[in-house]
């Protein structure tokens, strides 16, 4: 029962839980607020993986930057609570029939199935990884086309966000 | 977690909620690409991870920018409502 | 000229191209006729001069093969496009030719103002190009083109006035049965060529005949040969059972009875088994088929034609009638005295069919002889003509037909049987009763026609091609003159035919020891015997005319039995013809084709319309369920990723 597992263990069950809350209620702003904490949970779990960066940005891009803009939609719109039930009750219950055989199919494949390498992890080059100055260079070395494209895309992104969601004055 | 993204993506009627169980199928595969870059000693899939954040991020603006011209026309976030592209 | 034999073939093709697309723009009647014409009379010349070449060589080289191309080849079949000019194509392509150039220069003044005189000669010309193409061809396919193409000109032509109408029908119900029958023919004479395809590996004629010659081939193989070929010549050339055709094809202008139905297109048939001898020879039992078909034919037709009032169905019955002696010959072996006979029988059959043109051209278009008479006085060319075509096929010497039809009966005496000779005796006996008959109802006695009508003798353009024809039936025997009167050799036309039909000839038995005493007793019987026919004739018709009416009352149901033609046709149409069409209709059309067929295209295209109606049903538009079937999709998918592991 080392400090690491009792953590991963925690995180886990907290992310778990709350994602199962957050498609459950009824009024969105309590599941974004528990997706919020879904997110908290994630950065811990990332952590853990000691993949240090990417915990920060997830903090930082999604907990920060995407929930904040969910919240904003939300006031805006003032959704009512909507009915839990549609009015095909048997597709909902298909589909969660579907969902959970197809848990129950990966969790089948994960551990029935065995690996194809064998690899033998340390914990340096783990941590090593996972440092900002490795995904520092090898961003801006091997992987510089892609870092330009997200860029290109995050610019579409906005104009496209401002054409759809802009009134028309005329 | 993956799983659990999908059911709220069948199961609900309001379109906000619908999109945040897609945020939640995205952090899953976060999630599982943050392991195995751990797993291997590779900064591959953290670097992917990366990419799939600032994909996400651009997603989530768009979608809602969607959501929210939806709105002005329907009146309604209820997706049962929204089908007129059938046939 | 024997290697642009070709052209003997080309020149009546190129004339009905131009007739066929100019030819309706061409006002002047004379040059479409002269076009026609000429045509036929090129590939004459020709003729002639291939003759003379081909008379030049010496007895044993005298076969020559043209080549034009390769037709067909296919795996182990190489049919060329070749024309074998030899002694018996040589003699049919005169013929052909010939007698064709008389009748189309006959034809310009017969079909004087018809309007559409310019497809006349366009189909005449089709026709003497199919038919060069059958006794040209040196191989079965090409043959039989010109086989198939023949009937189809006779069915052309038979229809030629087709909104006319014909007896109880139209000319084109009697264009359609000449072609429906003659296919039926045509069916048999396929499974021969399939069976000697089948048997010797090739369908050239040389090659076909020398292996016929030397392989072991049994008996029976060649009976049906044999029996096949002869069933298509049955309906080619009107025989029993598939005569019928004939009588009801005196639908069409008179020069197309003349050319299609007395001398060329009927004698396809004659020619073919002449040429295939030596299947024959090897094939006794089919050549007593073809004997007795032959000889009952004959008789047959000629107890018919000696009751008819028209003028061109006694004609037709009579021409089925020497068809048959031609095939009596045939299947006795005499295979150049029935040669014999088609030529003879063309020279005075065409100038009959002619002459009784111009009778009913005189007469605007009435063919019905009890309406005639006297009219030797107004039509004296005619007349003579006539006359002349008369005695020669009554077989009178020294006309032509005497020597043709006595060297027929000789041989079927010689190496047939009494039987033979006695019907077919008997049948010449008829044969002179029924055309005296015709010619005393037509030409002489009192007038029976009203003063309206102004008969006259026909133009120059008419009576020149009588004439030459009457010539013809005159001397033309004069070639063939039997043994008796001219010593051994002395039969110059069966001694140029004889290199054909040699391997034939050996093959049957040898001919048995007659002698000349009982070559002329039973020469000098059939003679007394027309004669008497004659007079017999001219007493009932001339002298007596109560005593025929008086006859047919009291044999009043052979009368009738004779006059309808021994009901065969409508036992035809009982039998075969209505149970067909009924069948068809009932079953054929009303449930395999609109309920079995047409039910199945339109079921496959109401299914898809059924299904697809449920199918669309998916598309809903609803966002979630598209992602339902995606996920359903992906569970599929996580199955068989998992079988596979």
């Amino acid at each position: 029962m080392s400090l690491e597992l009792i953590l991963f263990i925690l995180f886990a069950f907290i992310a778990a839980v709350s994602a199962v809350i957050m498609i459950t209620r009824s009024n969105p702003v309590i599941s974004a607020l528990f997706l919020v904490l879904n997110f908290a949970a994630l950065a811990g779990l990332y952590l853990l993986l000691n993949a240090q960066f990417i915990a920060v940005v997830q903090v930082i891009v999604y907990a920060g930057a995407i929930m904040v803009l969910f919240l904003f939609v939300i006031m805006l719109l003032k959704p009512e609570k909507e009915k839990f039930f549609s009015s095909h009750p048997q597709v909902k219950v298909l589909a969660i029939a579907i969902a959970v055989l197809v848990f129950l199919q990966l969790v089948y494949m994960i551990f029935l199935s065995k690996p194809l390498a064998s690899v033998n992890p340390t914990v340096a080059a783990s941590v090593k990884a996972g440092t900002i100055e490795q995904i520092g260079r090898e961003l801006y070395t091997n992987y510089i086309l892609p870092f330009e494209a997200a860029g290109y895309l995050l610019l579409a992104a906005t104009i496209g966000a401002l054409v759809l969601a802009k009134k028309k004055f005329e | 977690m993956f799983i659990v993204g999908v059911t709220g993506v069948l199961t609900r009627r309001n379109a906000i909620i619908v999109f945040m169980s897609v945020e939640l199928m995205l952090n899953s595969a976060n999630l599982t690409l943050v392991a195995f870059s751990s797993y291997m000693g590779n900064s591959v899939g953290q670097l992917f991870v990366f990419f799939v954040m600032t994909v996400a991020a651009a997603e989530a603006a768009v979608g809602l920018a969607i959501i929210i011209a939806l709105f002005r026309n329907k009146l309604t976030l209820n997706i049962d409502e929204v089908n007129i592209l059938k046939w | 000229m024997i290697h642009i034999i070709y052209l003997t073939v080309l020149l009546p093709l190129l004339g009905f191209i131009f007739n066929g697309l100019f030819g309706s723009k061409i006002k002047n009647e004379k040059v479409v006729g002269a076009i026609g014409s000429g045509t036929i009379g090129l590939s004459f010349l020709i003729m002639l001069g291939a003759f003379f070449q081909t008379l030049a060589l010496p007895v044993d080289q005298r076969q020559t093969i043209v080549n034009l191309f390769s037709w067909l080849h296919v795996g182990g079949l190489n049919i060329n496009v070749a024309y074998q000019v030899d002694q018996l194509s040589l003699v049919m392509g005169l013929i052909v030719t010939g007698v064709g150039f008389v009748i189309h220069v006959y034809s310009i003044g017969y079909m004087h103002g018809d309007k559409a005189i310019w497809r006349f000669f366009a189909y005449m010309n089709l026709f003497i190009f199919a038919m060069m193409n059958l006794i040209l061809s040196d191989n079965f396919v090409l043959l039989f083109l010109g086989w198939e193409g023949v009937g189809l000109c006779s069915y052309l032509l038979i229809g030629f006035w087709y909104d006319r109408k014909f007896e109880k029908s139209t000319t084109s119900d009697a264009a359609k049965k000449a072609f429906i029958v003659n296919r039926i023919g045509d069916f048999g004479f396929l499974l021969g060529m399939f069976l000697i395809y089948h048997t010797f590996g090739s369908l050239n004629f040389n090659t076909v005949f020398t292996r016929a010659g030397v392989m072991n081939v049994p008996t029976s193989t060649f009976n049906l040969i044999a029996l096949f070929l002869f069933i298509g010549a049955t309906g080619k050339s009107a025989q029993i059972p598939l005569y019928v055709w004939l009588p009801d094809a005196m639908a069409g202008p008179t020069p197309v009875s003349a050319l299609i139905h007395a001398a060329t297109m009927v004698t396809a048939g004659v020619y073919m088994v002449a040429r295939c001898s030596i299947i024959y020879a090897s094939a006794p039992a089919i050549m007593t088929v073809v004997a007795v078909i032959g000889v009952l034919t004959a008789f047959f037709a000629a107890t018919i034609g000696i009751v008819q009032n028209d003028i061109k169905k006694v004609l037709a019955y009579s021409t089925v009638s020497q068809l048959g002696y031609m095939f009596l010959a045939l299947g006795v072996g005499a295979f150049s005295a029935g040669i014999f006979h088609v030529m003879t029988h063309a020279f005075f059959k065409a100038l009959l069919f002619l002459g009784a043109g111009s009778v009913i051209h005189a007469m605007h278009d009435d063919q019905n002889i009890q309406h005639f008479g006297g009219l030797k006085k107004y039509m004296p060319v005619t007349y003579l003509t006539f006359l002349a075509a008369s005695f020669a096929i009554s077989g009178i010497p020294p006309f032509a037909g005497f020597f043709s039809k006595d060297a027929i009966l000789w041989e079927s005496y010689a190496n047939g049987n009494f039987f033979y000779w006695f019907i077919g005796a008997f049948t010449a006996l008829l044969t002179a009763f029924y055309i005296f008959r015709l010619v005393y109802l037509t030409f002489e006695g009192k007038e029976r026609f009203g003063h309206d009508k102004h008969p006259h003798e026909s133009p120059k353009v008419m009576t020149i091609p009588l004439i030459i024809l009457g010539v013809l039936s005159v001397i033309g025997g004069f070639i063939g003159l039997p043994e008796l009167f001219a010593g051994k050799n002395g039969n110059a036309f069966a001694n140029w035919l004889e290199p054909v039909f040699s391997n034939a000839h050996s093959k049957l038995m040898t001919f048995g020891n007659y002698t000349h005493f009982q070559e002329i007793l039973l020469m000098t019987v059939t003679v007394i015997g027309a004669v008497a026919s004659i007079w017999y004739a001219r007493y009932l018709y001339i002298k007596n005319t109560k005593l025929p009416e008086k006859y047919s009352k009291q044999f009043k149901g052979l009368y009738n039995l004779l006059l309808n033609k021994y009901f065969v046709d409508e036992a035809y149409d009982k039998t075969v013809v209505t149970p067909i069409v009924k069948g068809s209709e009932m079953f054929l059309w009303r449930i395999a084709d609109s309920k079995i067929i047409d039910g199945l295209v339109n079921g496959v295209a109401s299914l898809i319309g059924t299904v697809s109606k449920y199918i669309r049903k998916i598309q809903n538009g609803i966002a979630q369920s598209y992602a339902l079937v995606m996920m359903l999709g992906i569970v599929l998918a996580l199955f068989w990723l998992i079988l596979s592991l």
